[in-house]
């Protein structure tokens, strides 16, 4: 009976191995070890054997029975994986195909220029102040030291609609306006971004309207080399941290002293290039102390108050960061144009 | 100002390359936008002797030259000019030698003789054609008989000098002049400057004998002097005096107009030389034009005046607009021998006017309108009398005539050491200010800690503390003022909530897929009342001078510059577009003007063509009113606007009548919603394109409650659907507010999930299908509780709008 056991555990292994899938495994499981298969066939002569065969001969049909079964599941388990696989392997995709696209837009590149710079101003505790684009020529020219007939209201052609009211030809409005409504308190530190209007022909280098950044701080014992600091961190975070700055001594009408701010070219790095017209410089900003009579025409005590004050143009900032040769193509809005500036 | 390097060297010990020189300038605060060297490269150009000029055998119109190029041998020289003769002394561009542009010369034959070089114009050496001496202009440069043979012709011709351009601010006017700039110079580097010398030997006659002179208005025409200088030769000037007015940008004309240019660049005193002997009288009045009176200036011009301008007369006309131009009558000519010299102060305001509105604006009027050193007339009167009498010969009566005061008192102006460092960041001490000031060649008082400093009369521009502090400052060099940070206290900094709700508004619409344009304020006045304030009572607000039509008017809307943007992309071949705009709208509600217009953020935007495109899929997505209202609803969303904003069908002037929405925000108009008037989008050209503008004024001004948390659901949520019959003309937002309306508490959501009106529906009907979610939070509902809520959902649209159920 031993031998019978023993051949029918060869006899099955052998078919186990031969099945080709899961549903021809389940056949030869239940041909072997079901309960009309010849296991319990065997078990069921064992009412014939002597007293001390039975015990033995029944524990090793078990086991007999045993075997087969853990070499069931063992090719189940192979069974399976392959039928996986060959499931896997008729779902493959060409994951190198296109994706579904998603549509998305990006803001105007003056407008990243602009949050760019808000960003870095708010980051050192300033705030933005704003105001209206169509202006009095009090907050314009009057309030800033730029009294009718003086020669400097040469230097900005602007668009009046009355005699009294005009679009703004620079977003410094904004800073008188702002310091009247401290009535004479400081600290004032604001930043003024916002579009204003000259009357200029368009061309590759001028604009009838741009864009303007101009940032105030009035307090006690604000110095021109607190200027220096500001521009210097500000000059850092925009065009790249081995910049250097260096201030030049101008003129604007509502500041004084007065000084224009260049930095070290970022192209050449000072060796003197097309960029910075082989200067080794490139002319970024206006800025200086805030003129004793605008600080006292907005209500500050110009001997207990100083202040300083900087402007810059965001396109012209756009321009030297990104290469652009002519200031129309920000107004033309061609999408091929808009859409180079996604990661700015 | 162009400032000739060589020249200025005559004032001031310089000691640096032009290079340097320039640097050091823009350094101390005037901006050198060019250093040009005048020699432009040339190279190999040599004084040449014209030995022998003959007619060329084959060409009429050209000479062959022998030339001594102070070689061994004469070259032979073939040129056209028709001035070259013999015995000249010439520029001769041999072979081997460079002109500018690179221009290099060769042996050559010229119709069959050959040519060993050429003889050079002034032009060719690279000066420009409108600074050559009429004498000149069409032939060659013939140099002064003690030219050295073979010796380097630019010698001669000062173009080895370098000139700088400077930049000059409106505050420096005191730098149109070389002795300005001397000053500038020297206070750089700390050097003296050398005034020019003037010595007169005055003959026995009186100029008083010769003119009288009186003026009109002492505001006007605060002085008035006149030198009489008789006997003198008109000629060309010496080559030095044309080669400094050429290196300055002025065209030599004779040896006295030559002077009187030659003073004004020295002084900044502009000086009129007229002919004595044309001036029709003996005397000068200044005094105003009458209105239409006519002048012919120098350029033979026909000028008519007003009485805002000041003439120069002879008693009886006009023989001169005052500090703008000489009139043609007593123009200076070749055989004029007296001369009256003028050298006088005249207001701005005066020259301003008069050179505006003649378009005349010439190197005097434009230094009058920046403002002349007034103690400085009298001086530039002797210095040019004085070069008068050397140069071309004349006897210089006794006397300057004069009206009006000749010279302003000096004022000062006190600078406190402490405050200067204060302001500055600077720790600069007395001794070193002071010494400052020496350079600077202001006299001061010192005492202690404050300064009182006299300030010249050539630098009117300073005239408070802060003056002086720059002054210093820039002359200790601003790269020594250190870096600090700022002492006022840390406050943080921040977007306001308007300015952040902004930005987010911009991210939400380029999230959505549209890109941002800005466009031009400034439209058509037809355009600038489009779309949104169509209809209203508002006026158009036209700048008073406009570059052109297209840019005169405020726009009131930003969708006509949309809609130009959309075109100009379709124009280049770019047909799905998706932009908006975030920008100010100005209204006016006053007839006229008196206070400043309303102004309001507006966004708006335009999408056209595709929206999106999944190419290889197959799978198209095109713009249409239902995408671009899902974009708004989104915005709302995000806004947290979204119950409080309605969308009513609405006209709009060139907008789709059956196709347009106009938003409300709590019932109030915020904006509108469509797709543009078929009308309108055939006239652009254009297909189908849906627009919407917003005035994101009002929608940030919106009050917001603030987020508070929802329990998450415990219990379950019943749905139930419903397919109604209803009439066609039905909006369905209608069957939204009646359904929410009638639905109570417990139903917390309705959505539209399908709507039919083809064919198998009865005519003028339509269906729609909802699905419509019950829930409590605190319970399981019973089915009795839904029954209830939804039968009175299904009663009340059948007693609205006679909806059925559909079978």
């Amino acid at each position: 009976m031993k031998e019978r056991l023993e051949a029918l555990k060869l006899e099955a292994i052998g078919k186990i191995s031969e099945s080709h899938d899961l549903k021809d495994l389940q056949a030869v499981k239940v041909s072997y070890l079901g309960k009309k298969g010849p296991i319990t066939e065997v078990l069921k002569g064992m009412g014939k054997l002597s007293a001390e065969e039975r015990p033995v001969i029944g524990a090793y049909a078990n086991e007999v029975r045993d075997s087969i079964q853990l070499e069931i599941d063992k090719k189940q388990a192979i069974l399976e994986e392959a039928a996986i696989s060959e499931k896997l392997a008729k779902e493959t995709l060409d994951v190198t195909l296109p994706g579904r696209p998603v549509k998305h837009g990006n803001a105007h590149p003056l407008t990243s220029v602009v949050t760019e710079i808000e960003d870095l101003f708010l980051s050192m505790g300033f705030t933005i102040a704003e105001g209206p684009e169509v202006e009095t020529d009090y907050y314009n020219f009057e309030a800033l030291n730029l009294p009718k007939n003086h020669p400097a209201r040469d230097m900005q052609d602007s668009f009046f609609i009355t005699e009294d009211i005009l679009l703004r030809t620079q977003t410094s409005p904004v800073q008188a306006r702002t310091m009247e409504k401290h009535e004479g308190t400081g600290p004032v530190k604001i930043i003024s971004p916002g579009k204003v209007y000259r009357r200029d022909n368009d061309d590759a280098t001028h604009s009838h309207q741009f864009m303007q950044i101009e940032g105030l701080v009035v307090d006690r014992n604000v110095r021109l080399s607190d200027l220096k600091g500001v521009l210097e961190t500000f000059a850092k975070k925009m065009f790249g941290e081995d910049r250097k700055i260096r201030l030049r001594p101008s003129f604007f009408p509502f500041t004084e002293p007065s000084v224009e701010m260049d930095i070290s070219c970022f192209k050449c790095s000072g060796k003197g290039c097309s960029i910075c017209k082989q200067t080794g410089w490139i002319e970024i900003l206006g800025a200086g102390m805030v003129h004793p009579n605008v600080l006292e025409m907005a209500g500050f005590d110009s001997k207990e108050y100083t202040g300083f004050a900087f402007g810059m143009g965001p396109e012209r900032i756009a321009m030297l960061k990104y290469g652009i040769d002519d200031i129309r193509h920000f107004y033309a809005n061609d999408i091929r144009f808009l859409k180079q500036f996604k990661n700015v | 100002m162009l400032v000739s390097y060589n020249w200025l060297r005559e004032y001031v010990n310089v000691g640096i390359s032009p290079a340097d020189l320039a640097d050091k300038i823009t350094k101390s605060g005037i901006e050198v936008e060019v250093v040009e060297a005048l020699n432009k490269g040339i190279s190999g150009v040599v004084v040449g002797h014209v030995l022998e000029c003959v007619q060329h055998p084959n060409a009429d119109k050209l000479r062959v030259c022998k030339v001594d190029i102070g070689q061994e041998e004469a070259s032979q020289i073939v040129c056209g000019a028709p001035n070259v003769a013999e015995g000249q002394k010439v520029a001769v561009a041999a072979p081997g030698a460079v002109l500018p542009g690179n221009f290099k010369i060769k042996k050559a034959k010229l119709r069959g003789e050959e040519s060993l070089g050429m003889i050079c114009s002034l032009q060719e050496l690279g000066i420009d054609t409108k600074l050559v001496a009429k004498e000149y202009s069409s032939g060659i440069f013939v140099m002064p008989s003690e030219a050295v043979t073979g010796s380097d012709a630019l010698e001669y011709l000062n173009l080895h000098d370098h000139v700088l351009e400077l930049g000059l601010t409106p505050n420096r006017a005191d730098c149109l002049n070389m002795l300005g700039v001397a000053y500038e110079v020297a206070a750089i580097l700390n050097q003296e400057v050398k005034i020019p010398s003037q010595s007169i030997t005055a003959s026995e006659e009186k100029a008083e004998d010769f003119i009288s002179v009186s003026i009109e208005s002492i505001e006007d025409n605060p002085y008035y002097g006149a030198m009489i200088i008789r006997d003198v030769k008109i000629a060309p000037s010496p080559l030095w005096l044309q080669n400094r007015l050429m290196a300055s940008g002025i065209r030599p004309i004779n040896n006295v107009v030559d002077i009187t240019n030659y003073v004004l660049l020295e002084y900044g005193q502009p000086l009129h030389a007229f002919d004595y002997n044309r001036l029709g009288s003996k005397e000068i009045v200044v005094r105003r034009a009458n209105s239409g009176e006519v002048i012919q200036t120098l350029d033979d011009q026909n000028r008519t005046l007003q009485d805002t301008h000041l003439v120069i007369t002879n008693g009886k006309e006009p023989i001169a607009v005052a500090g703008v131009m000489g009139g043609a009558t007593s123009e200076v000519q070749a055989d004029t021998t007296n001369i009256l010299l003028e050298a006088a102060y005249f207001a701005s305001g005066r020259v301003r006017t008069a050179s505006k509105d003649l378009g005349l604006r010439s190197e005097a009027s434009s230094r009058y309108e920046k403002g002349i050193d007034r103690n400085r007339v009298f001086a530039a009167a002797m210095r040019a009398a004085s070069l008068i009498s050397e140069i071309a010969g004349g006897k210089v009566a006794d006397g300057i005539v004069e009206a009006g005061k000749r010279e302003v008192n000096t004022y000062s102006v006190k600078m406190s050491v402490s405050r200067m460092n204060n302001l500055l960041g600077t720790s600069i001490t007395a001794e070193q200010t002071a010494v400052i000031f020496d350079r600077l060649g202001f006299a001061y008082k010192a005492n202690d800690d404050e300064f009182e400093v006299t300030v010249p009369s050539r630098r009117p521009d300073i005239t408070i503390e802060a003056d002086l502090i720059e002054e210093v400052g820039r002359i200790y060099g601003y790269d020594r003022i250190p870096t600090t940070f700022l002492l006022t206290e840390a406050r943080p900094g921040g977007l306001s909530l308007s300015q952040s709700k902004r930005r987010n508004i911009r991210k939400y619409f380029e999230g959505a897929g549209l890109f941002q344009a800005v466009t031009y304020a400034l439209t058509t006045p037809d355009k600038s009342k489009q779309f949104s304030f169509n209809g209203q009572k508002v006026y158009p607000i036209t700048v008073a001078h406009p570059m052109s039509e297209e840019r005169s008017t405020l726009r009131m809307s930003l969708l006509p510059q949309l809609l130009e943007v959309v075109q100009y992309n379709r124009n280049r071949s770019m047909e799905d577009i998706a932009v908006y705009e975030m920008g100010s709208v100005f209204v006016n509600r006053q007839e006229t003007l008196t206070d400043l217009p309303e102004e309001y953020v507006f966004v708006s935007g335009a999408i056209t063509g595709l929206f999106n495109e999944h190419l290889w899929q197959g799978e198209k997505k095109g713009s249409d009113f239902f995408l671009l209202k899902g974009i708004l609803e989104g915005l709302m969303s995000e806004l947290n606007l979204s119950e409080r904003i309605t969308y009513e069908a609405g006209q709009i002037e060139n907008m789709h009548p059956g196709r347009t929405a106009v938003v409300k925000l709590d019932g109030i108009p915020v904006g509108f919603v469509g797709q543009l008037h078929p009308a309108i989008q055939k006239e652009l050209d254009m297909k189908d394109t849906f627009v919407f503008e917003l005035n994101a004024s009002s929608l940030i001004e919106a009050e917001t409650n603030q987020t508070v948390y929802n329990t998450l659901p415990r219990y379950p949520s019943i749905t139930r659907d419903i397919a109604l019959v209803v009439d066609k003309e039905l909006p369905s937002g209608d069957l939204f507010t009646v359904i929410q309306a009638a639905g109570g508490e417990l139903l917390k959501e309705v959505n539209l999930f399908d709507l039919y009106e083809g064919e198998r529906m009865e005519e003028g009907k339509k269906s729609l299908a909802f699905s419509l979610k019950y829930f409590d939070p605190e319970r399981t509902l019973t089915d009795e509780e839904v029954v209830a809520a939804h039968d009175r959902v299904l009663k009340s649209l059948e007693e609205r709008f006679g909806a059925q159920l559909r079978k």
